[in-house]
């Protein structure tokens, strides 16, 4: 038995004698050893403690975010045309870089939090008296250049979150006295935002800042050793060395948070599981949202979570001026700074500790409660029905806001007023959170909409994604559509609840869906077509067009129920948004109805009949994108309206050296979105109608 | 006693020469050090020199698109725009907010940029007011400060110019944020 053993044995001592001599071959030319002793076999005075763990956590922080910061760098490109583009393709096209992209994000959140749980620890302890000053004053040092790393990282990405809250921060920047516009000029890169505002906060994230951070952090370990750990006293256990028993303790408070890390990234993942919908990967980690654009406005602009504290402390400041932004942004976290750098020295006293601990614990606490304000003034309108004010806005409305006529209307009594007038911020508090939500909730549509498009099979043009959002009908359409048609034409769903409330309001046609196959139903429908939903709000409400299908179009000896349909799909076709095998068989005999002179082509001129332009709209080619774009553009033209156009503007027509209301692409893009004709990736029909999209 | 007093002047000597040897040493190797750390610097600061050129005015719309109704309707600032290496031909560079009085042929135009902190100020017509989405400073009608308001001073007018034509058009200026006195950037 030993026999058979033997040579595995002698093998063994073969590689661990081989083992050994390699060993003291490294340790004769480096002293690897020595060093390793040095390192692991620190005195931890009353032995290992769990409040000892928040520096090593701390620098495992540091090292996750240098690591997936290296390879994330190696994919990102920063310019204002390729930023947004290269995170794009790091989050949803590169294998695992949303996971990747996840990490660096939430760590860096979480990063700030043991940052806070450091500072809290060291001060409590007192762990900055003699010797240590030097040492606490490095951490601050750390601790500032995390917070800088923290603030050039939100930039990077490129979208619109990132793009408006550097904005306000640079701008804060600009206001430190007589070198404020020079730093803010050198940190922007010029004196807009541009490639240079990315290359400058691309070299400080990822050089400048963690370079500088490794230089403190080497002193500021170097300095720790050279103190030793200082224990929290009382001590009441032996003496323990570092390894293994605080490496333990160490290494499980960074499992623990690289375990709250992966669940912050995954937990979305295990809700669509438990709902049985359709993991994306895109949308784990960290979100992106639409390309930077500084001419669209972007009301969900808020700094990141752990920043919340110093944009709600600046409204703080209403109504002090420029000397209120000053002290708001520049003068207290300055001397906060200041007073936190004094520390080590106001400690050495009793007294002076206490006042440390309490002034640590009132930032900190002050800090949550402001983020909790700024929370809840954003989220007013969730926690709040809106109805119970429906009296306040009754007043506000009868009397326009006027306090004179509010106190008549309350009868002068003042408790009333005041009653009133408190209940009057409320509301006005939840319009401006129904206002951040729905800005949010726009954004998201943005973001959904902006990687959709990043997502063809074309991919992104050189120019950008941001030249794919501004010539997306989808996205641009019920925009340019709300500020230049929406105070005349509707655009709702006849079937939803209140749609006709909202027709009467306006002065136009709803021209939801129009040109498809339900809005020339209902055009040649005569209870409709003289309703607000079509002419009965214009100058035509009592036109020949209204004469028309109220009267002769009903006549069943003239027009018969299949020619009728006809007609309906014969215009539709016009539109180029007919579908249906069927109904296409009917388009050449509904044209010759629109085109016979005894029949719509008395009025209308369509194909070789030869009715005069100028009487009635043209119908060749009616409701097609040509022809929304001519009427748009100039509806006083022979081929719409020339001597009979209701106040519809020439939105393309302009005088000499003007411009006109609407560009040519402009007017494209709403006359896209009106037909319903926007990309749509393959396998979703749902967001829309026609398919002629090139 | 003589190898002592032949050791002193040697020792101030060795001294000597090793100061100097030191002040050389520092002084060649903070000369090497000058060039990078210079042209580090020269080019760090090259943003400084930079300008967005003169203010000029811009073409920024018909007369006809400005109703007489005292509402102030938001239009693009379209300009060519330079960033870094990339012309951009005719891109929105910014948004002005554009009013005329019943009955007048002048108009009155303010700048969209909130002067608080450099955020887009929207128009709330329910309210009558404009309103900054950031930290809510809100403006009249005309741009005055709604108190009590985080915004040091009023919303930025600009000034315009209606030609004979008809032709709308507006001075583009970018201003300083949060200060009480409205000062151009250059």
């Amino acid at each position: 038995m030993t026999d058979t053993h033997s040579p595995d044995r002698s093998s063994d001592a073969h590689v661990s004698a081989g083992t050994r001599g390699l060993g003291n071959w490294l340790d004769s030319r480096t002293g690897y050893r020595a060093l390793l002793k040095s390192a692991l076999y620190e005195r931890v005075p009353g032995g290992a403690r769990w409040r000892y763990v928040w520096g090593s956590t701390l620098v495992f922080a540091f090292m996750t975010q240098v690591i997936t910061g290296l390879v994330l760098w190696a994919s990102y490109s920063a310019s204002a045309q390729t930023a947004w583009e290269s995170v794009y393709f790091i989050q949803y096209e590169m294998t695992g870089g949303w996971l990747l992209r996840g990490i660096h994000h939430v760590m860096a959140q979480a990063m700030i939090v043991l940052l806070a749980l450091h500072v809290m620890q060291v001060v409590i302890d007192g762990a900055y008296r003699a010797p240590r000053e030097v040492n606490f004053w490095l951490g601050l040092v750390l601790m500032t250049l995390v917070l800088g790393m923290a603030l050039t990282g939100y930039l990077l990405p490129w979208d619109q979150k990132g793009y408006w809250a550097t904005r306000v921060a640079t701008n804060l920047a600009g206001l430190v006295p007589l070198i404020g516009p020079s730093i803010q000029q050198l940190v922007v890169g010029g004196p807009d935002y541009g490639h240079h505002t990315l290359t400058r906060f691309f070299a400080l994230h990822a050089g400048f800042l963690p370079a500088t951070l490794v230089l403190f952090l080497v002193l500021h370990l170097s300095l720790f050793r050279k103190h030793g750990l200082h224990a929290k006293q009382p001590i009441t256990q032996p003496d323990a060395m570092f390894w293994p028993d605080q490496v333990l303790k160490d290494a499980v408070a960074m499992l623990a948070v690289m375990a709250v890390v992966l669940g912050v990234i995954l937990l979305p993942a295990l809700r669509a599981i438990l709902a049985g919908e359709p993991i994306i990967s895109g949308h784990l980690g960290a979100e992106l949202g639409a390309p930077a654009d500084p001419s669209e406005p972007y009301a969900a602009a808020r700094p990141e979570w752990y920043f919340l504290f110093l944009f709600q402390f600046l409204k703080v400041f209403e109504g002090w001026g420029a000397t209120g932004e000053f002290l708001g942004a520049i003068v207290v976290p300055g001397a906060t700074l200041g007073v936190m750098f004094l520390m080590p020295i106001l400690g050495q006293w009793k007294l002076g500790h206490r006042f440390n601990v309490v002034f640590t614990i009132a930032i900190l606490s002050g800090a949550g409660l402001l983020t909790a304000m700024a929370v809840h003034e954003d989220y007013y309108a969730l926690w709040v029905d809106r109805s119970a004010f429906a009296d306040v806005e009754k007043v506000l409305e009868s009397t326009g806001g006027d306090s004179d006529k509010i106190a008549a209307a309350l009868g002068h009594d003042e408790k009333k007023i005041a009653d009133f007038e408190n209940r009057r911020h409320k509301l006005e508090a939840i319009r401006r959170s129904e206002a951040f939500l729905s800005a949010v909730k726009q954004a998201g549509t943005d973001a959904d909409r902006a990687i959709e498009l990043a997502g063809r099979p074309e991919k992104i043009p050189p120019t950008g994604a941001l030249s794919l959002v501004r010539s997306d009908p989808l996205t641009q359409g019920p925009r340019l559509f709300a500020q230049h048609c929406a105070s005349c034409h509707a655009h709702v769903d006849p079937s939803v609840e209140g749609a006709e409330q909202v027709f009467a309001k306006g002065s136009a046609a709803n021209l939801f869906e129009f040109g498809g196959e339900s809005w020339v139903r209902g055009l040649l429908d005569p209870k409709q077509v003289a309703s607000a939903a079509y002419f009965g709000n214009t100058a035509h409400s009592e036109g020949d067009m209204v004469s028309f299908v109220s009267e002769d179009f009903t006549d069943k000896d003239v027009w018969k129920q299949a020619d009728k349909e006809a007609v309906v799909f014969a215009l539709v076709e016009e539109a180029r948004l007919l579908k249906g095998a069927e109904s296409k068989k009917l388009v050449k005999r509904g044209r010759e109805l629109i085109a016979d002179t005894d029949r719509c082509g008395s009025c209308h001129p369509y194909r070789e009949n030869e009715t005069e332009l100028g009487y009635a709209p043209d119908l060749n080619g009616w409701g097609s994108t040509e022809w929304v774009v001519g009427i748009i553009t100039d509806p006083t033209h022979q081929r719409f309206y020339p001597d009979t156009n209701d106040r519809m503007p020439r939105f393309g027509v302009a005088s000499e050296g003007g411009l006109p209301a609407l560009t040519r692409e402009q007017i494209e893009l709403i006359s896209s979105w009106l037909r319903g004709s926007w990309y749509r990736p393959k396998g979703n029909d749902k967001a829309g109608r026609a398919a002629d999209h090139p | 006693m003589t190898v002592e007093s032949h050791q002193e002047p040697a020792d101030t000597k060795t001294k000597r020469r090793s100061f100097l040897t030191g002040a050389l040493a520092i002084l060649c190797g903070g000369l090497a050090t000058v060039p990078p750390f210079g042209a580090a610097l020269w080019a760090f600061l090259d943003p400084l020199r930079r300008s967005s050129g003169a203010a000029t005015f811009l073409p920024l719309t018909d007369l006809t698109n400005v109703p007489a109704d005292g509402q102030p309707r938001q239009f693009p600032v379209i300009a060519d725009r330079v960033d870094a290496w990339t012309g951009f031909k005719a891109e929105p560079i910014g948004a002005v907010y554009v009013k005329r009085e019943e009955g007048s042929d002048r108009v009155e135009a303010l700048s969209a940029t909130c002067p608080h902190a450099g955020c887009f100020v929207e128009l709330d017509k329910a309210a009558g007011c404009f309103r900054c989405p950031c930290h809510n400073s809100s403006f009249t009608l005309d741009g005055g400060i709604v108190a009590p308001s985080p915004s040091p001073r009023s919303m930025d007018s600009l000034e315009c110019d209606v030609s004979k034509s008809g032709a709308v058009s507006v001075k583009w200026q970018n201003f300083y944020s949060g200060t009480e006195e409205k000062v151009a950037r250059k």
